[in-house]
């Protein structure tokens, strides 16, 4: 096999949950997508779209029933191995018995840092997601935008290659949305990581995105790829002519694969 | 940090006006003394058979004990070991569901048999048994309801299942197990005297009581369920304390009796 310099070759994904019984499920099929290091990836689509399997998929949580994932040229269970992904989800999951810090060092533990190398940087992450007052917190103590900023900065700990996120600010509302959008995209910048992104809201994929992937469901297939070029986007972004065209193509897109189904 | 217990006095205020009340309503509806004694003569119960209650509830208690850390130490180890290998979880946790639900005291006189009608290890095998089950059942829960998306994490990360167990797992489970541990200290009292109804050593409060009783000395039998209460309560308090000291991290007003 060729070696890519890709972050991610997905060719001709297929996923059948319950294969070989009456409740056989296609989740996805025939997904064919290149993801260049770097890059800024969304997954949108309807729910039940396969977006989120499709996430898994990629980080070897859960295997294709057809097709590969090649993840910087290895294997995605080789990726997973190696601890080149980072990943964040809807829910924070935040360890309640460990405090802020130790919980960003969760990955650094098992990756067999040093004590003072992983205190030195938790404290770095926690100062790039702004709370560096609240080290010696527990999760309970911080509010619901706080611990998304946690679990980020714990994803990105390690400096993971390629990160996985799966709708992490679906439970926050809009104006912290907004906030950690730019956040991330700072920090997202900053680190020159490469992101893959599920959400449902059009207004943040099309903010945060180099692409667009639109989905269509039963079975998750790509209905297509939008290119998206806001340049340097801060809080004006939003307001700009750029962005509510950018937000109508991807709405146009989402209509005609609701139309389809 | 302020204090995270409730406030102590209201409790404390009902206590005494509801003794007040008790007191109060034997004395004016003239209530004969072997159906319900005054508060006052219990307490002087309480007094004149001091030494023999010192005795059966330091016994008593002991039992208690016993039992309770050999039968909270067994269920938390069985609920590790099944939480660790998957073809245990799906056979015997549904068996101990079903077992919890039957009445366990009931086997106190096969016991008797067993380990002999004097031996007090009769008495402890009920109690074991009575405080292995919540526990165990709990303990199991807190193992295995993790939130999907830590286990993901972990796994994202390549930690193998033992990391998991270690890194997860067990402190997940940590508030249930005190939880059940909450529940089972109590528990263990009420299991040690009502095996001792049944057998076991006779310098205990259960046979204290069955044999006060039987000679219509209410007050006396009365004086042995308030010291049964004390150790009771006191275990509870234990196990409270275990509880607020083993979770640093758990926020104030979730610890309630």
């Amino acid at each position: 096999m060729k070696m890519s310099d890709s972050a991610i070759v997905a060719t001709g994904i297929g996923k059948t949950f319950n294969g070989n019984t009456d409740n056989a499920v296609v989740a996805l099929d025939g997904i064919d997508l290149t993801v260049e290091p770097g890059e800024f990836v969304s997954l949108i689509g309807p729910s039940g779209c396969g977006k989120s399997t499709m996430l898994r998929v990629f980080g070897d949580l859960i295997s294709p029933t057809e097709g590969t994932v090649e993840v910087f040229g290895k294997s995605a269970a080789q990726a997973r191995l190696d601890r080149d992904y980072g990943m964040a989800f809807q829910k924070a999951g935040l360890f309640d018995w460990r405090k802020v810090s130790a919980n960003i060092e969760l990955p650094l533990e098992l990756a067999g840092w040093s004590k003072d190398r992983r205190s030195y940087r938790s404290a770095e992450m926690l100062s790039l997601v702004k709370l560096q007052e609240f080290a010696d917190h527990y999760p309970w103590q911080l509010s619901g935008g706080m611990q998304q900023r946690v679990a980020i900065a714990r994803a990105l700990s390690f400096e993971p290659k390629l990160l996985l996120m799966d709708e992490p600010f679906g439970a926050l509302d809009e104006m912290t949305r907004e906030h950690m959008q730019v956040e991330l995209l700072r920090i997202y910048e900053q680190l020159g990581t490469t992101v893959v992104f599920v959400t449902h809201s059009i207004p943040e994929a099309a903010f945060l995105s180099d692409r667009v992937v639109v989905l269509s469901p039963r079975p998750g297939r790509i209905h297509s790829i939008i290119d998206v070029d806001l340049g340097k986007r801060d809080e004006n972004t939003r307001e700009s002519a750029e962005f509510f065209a950018m937000t109508t193509e991807v709405r146009e897109a989402l209509r005609s694969v609701e139309a389809m189904s | 940090m302020k204090s995270r217990l409730a406030p102590i006095w209201p409790p404390i205020v009902v206590g005494v006006l509801f003794m007040a009340l008790w007191e109060g309503m034997v004395r004016l509806l003239d209530v004969k003394e072997f159906l319900l004694p005054k508060p006052s003569s219990i307490v002087q119960a309480v007094g004149d058979q001091w030494t023999p209650l010192r005795i059966a509830g330091w016994e008593t208690g002991k039992t208690a004990v016993v039992g309770l850390l050999i039968g909270v130490i067994a269920g938390a180890l069985l609920a590790l070991v099944v939480s660790r290998f998957g073809w245990l979880r799906g056979s015997v946790t549904p068996l101990a569901v079903a077992l919890n639900a039957t009445p366990i005291i009931a086997l106190a006189p096969i016991f008797n048999a067993w380990f002999g009608i004097t031996d007090f290890r009769s008495n402890a095998a009920v109690v074991i048994v009575v405080v292995f089950f919540p526990v165990f059942i709990n303990t199991g829960k807190g193992l295995s309801e993790v939130e999907p998306n830590q286990i993901e994490l972990m796994r994202s990360l390549a930690a193998s299942e033992t990391t998991v167990l270690r890194m997860v797992r067990i402190p997940n489970a940590l508030p249930f197990f005190l939880t059940s541990l909450r529940l089972a200290a109590p528990l263990s009292v009420i299991a040690a005297i009502v095996a001792e109804y049944f057998g076991g050593p006779q310098n205990r409060l259960g046979p204290f009581i069955t044999q006060n009783a039987s000679f219509s000395r209410y007050a006396n039998a009365w004086a042995a369920i308030v010291v049964a209460s004390a150790i009771g309560l006191a275990l509870f308090a234990a196990s409270a304390l275990v509880e607020k000291l083993a979770m640093p991290w758990k926020r104030p007003e979730s610890i309630t009796a």
